[in-house]
């Protein structure tokens, strides 16, 4: 119970202090991480599975321009078109996934065609520029402060969602963890067959993951169109977005529960110090160094930061599927 | 038949000639080693600014910095051999494609770094050849005859050499190739070094055609997998054709629509293909 206590108090001392304390600046800082940190935690739900998806940037797109379209040409309160915009991309992960599952396209195809996927709907943001403004992105229209448009000009209020959404995110996580899907998941990624001959319906494990990752990344997709107020196309869908999703999640360690968070705070962090450091002289060696950092990252601890930590400190791990990362 | 459909016609076959061989290229390394170099056509990008640097920055002969964007490209491909996909040979195939990932981070940032975004050109104006009514540009019927003949050049090596022949047998059997007296290492290496000069001569041909710019792997990146992919593993006819459909497609559709919309058509082709003919369009 004490642990439980704890928890409850570390919430809580996260919901008041920040706020109280933290500049504008860092605000914004600790909105995107948490924010990201959602982002890669949805994402790292397929990833542990052996479900390497590139196509999150897909999820993100969708989820992002629906409700800010609805609400720019009919004014549909984005309480509607965020779930609107989740429907779709649970449908759009269910359309790739299932034929994909069926037919068993794994490993690398699995990449390649959700790689598609994330293009398709890049590509389509930019050709419909008529309606989404192409390339120069869309903004939408401001309400100032209403819950109806979900409009917030104080940051405290994103501050807030941001909390609750990260939260729910690992407490997603932590059921699929916690589940039995997870044992049947790990069995599926290390030998389908045999999982399947025991009397495991791999489909339906697998689409359960996808849709609820789907779902989730839509979600954070729609929150951060919501607080920055502008979208684009090449900030929210296409290959760049999936890479940096599919990244941070391994970086951080997709094995563990704060896995991806631990990305998003680094890869952030070191964006911004590497941006005030140089100031502008560098354009891109933010992303030099984060690309070194990816390869030596995969080849000499695939499990990622927290895996080494979890490592070192309980000196056991409990998931032993090695096949993947 | 309306002249400018005839015009997208022709240049679309142009294009395919030089998909193919980045295709090609890209369906050795994946046919051969079992690894998607996800930066495959970041490496492109890197003997595209090679060749910007040697012409018009120090101001050599064409002629040399292709020879030399080529063989940099060589080693270039056995580098990231030795050092990324080596030590990670025996893991999940899907980790050899993400640490390439890395290092289609590395070379996008590191290109704005070393020449900022600014799109280059090498200015090199070759004429437009008119026939009948149709115009046709010199650099890209060039780039079409030149990677016909790469594509060529490659094919009678894997049938004719012993390396070759290794090569090939190895795509379809990597645990004998041992006792068949080939040293699989090597093989991996010469396999990558083939590949990066394949990326090289592509770049010579593009950097005729196209400005380049630190993210233009990411335009025609993912095209070159899905027509790998298409083609079906190992199967070099197969990858020819599907680069010709895929250039088809957006040429074609470049004309009655608008070039986006054309991409989404080929991705999604690719997408229903992959579910109907996962082995590859030629497969039977």
């Amino acid at each position: 119970m004490t642990a439980r206590y704890a928890m409850l108090a570390g919430v809580f001392g996260m919901l008041i202090v920040p706020p109280l304390f933290a500049s504008s600046y860092v605000m914004h800082l600790v909105i995107q991480i948490l924010l990201w940190g959602f982002v890669y935690t949805a994402w790292s739900m397929m990833g542990r599975f052996g479900l390497v998806s590139l196509g999150h940037g897909a999820f993100m797109g969708v989820g992002a321009y629906v409700p800010a379209l609805l609400w720019n040409y009919y004014g549909v309160t984005p309480w509607l078109g965020i779930p609107l915009g989740m429907a779709l991309s649970v449908l759009l992960g269910i359309a790739i996934g299932y034929p994909c599952f069926r037919l068993k396209v794994v490993g690398h195809y699995f990449a390649l065609v959700t790689l598609a996927l994330s293009q398709i709907v890049l590509l389509s943001v930019t050709a419909a520029r008529d309606i989404t403004g192409g390339s120069l992105g869309l903004t939408q229209n401001a309400a100032g402060f209403s819950w109806f448009a979900l409009q917030f000009p104080d940051k405290r209020y994103f501050y807030a969602i941001a909390l609750a959404l990260w939260l729910g995110g690992l407490a997603a996580w932590h059921a699929i963890d916690r589940g039995i899907g997870r044992q049947v998941l790990e069995a599926v990624s290390e030998d389908e067959e045999a999982a399947a001959a025991i009397g495991i319906d791999v489909m339906r494990e697998k689409l359960r993951v996808t849709t609820i990752s789907a779902a989730l990344t839509a979600l954070g997709g729609a929150i951060f169109g919501q607080y920055l107020m502008y979208l684009n196309p090449e900030t929210v869908s296409g290959i760049a977005v999936s890479l940096q999703i599919v990244f941070a999640a391994i970086v951080g360690g997709m094995y563990a529960m704060l896995g991806p968070t631990a990305g998003a705070l680094l890869t952030i962090s070191l964006n911004e110090g590497l941006r005030v450091a140089f100031a502008t002289n560098f354009i891109g060696a933010a992303n030099t160094i984060y690309g070194i950092l990816l390869i030596l990252c995969i080849i000499f601890m695939p499990r990622g930061i927290l895996g080494v930590v979890e490592r070192l400190t309980l000196r056991r791990v409990r998931s032993k599927s090695q096949r993947i990362i | 038949m309306d002249i400018y459909l005839v015009e997208a016609i022709v240049n679309g076959v142009l294009l395919g000639g030089v998909l193919a061989l980045l295709a090609l290229g890209l369906n050795l390394i994946f046919g051969v080693i079992d690894v998607v170099w996800i930066a495959y056509a970041d490496v492109v990008m890197c003997g595209m600014y090679a060749l910007y640097w040697l012409y018009v920055g120090l101001g050599w002969p064409l002629w040399l910095a292709c020879v030399i964007a080529i063989v940099g490209l060589a080693g270039f491909g056995a580098l990231i051999h030795l050092l990324i996909i080596e030590p990670i040979l025996k893991t999940a195939p899907i980790n050899q494609l993400l640490a390439t990932g890395g290092l289609l981070f590395f070379l996008q940032s590191f290109a704005t770094l070393l020449f900022g975004t600014d799109f280059r050109n090498i200015g090199v104006r070759l004429p437009i050849i008119e026939i009948g009514d149709v115009y046709i540009s010199y650099a890209r019927l060039l780039a079409f005859a030149i990677a016909l003949i790469g594509a060529i050049a490659l094919y009678v090596f894997l049938r004719r050499t012993f390396i070759g022949t290794a090569i090939r047998a190895i795509a379809q059997d990597r645990d004998i190739i041992g006792l068949m007296g080939a040293d699989q290492r090597r093989i991996y290496l010469i396999t990558s070094m083939i590949g990066g000069a394949l990326a090289g001569l592509a770049a010579c041909l593009l950097a005729l055609q196209y400005d380049v710019h630190p993210f233009i792997g990411n335009t025609f990146g993912p095209l070159i997998f899905m027509i790998c992919v298409l083609g079906g593993l190992g199967n070099m006819i197969g990858g020819f054709v599907a680069a010709f459909v895929i250039s088809q497609i957006i040429a074609i559709g470049g004309y009655y629509s608008i070039t986006e919309l054309s991409y989404v058509l080929a991705f999604t082709l690719f997408i229903v293909l992959m579910f109907l003919r996962p082995r590859g369009i030629l497969s039977r």
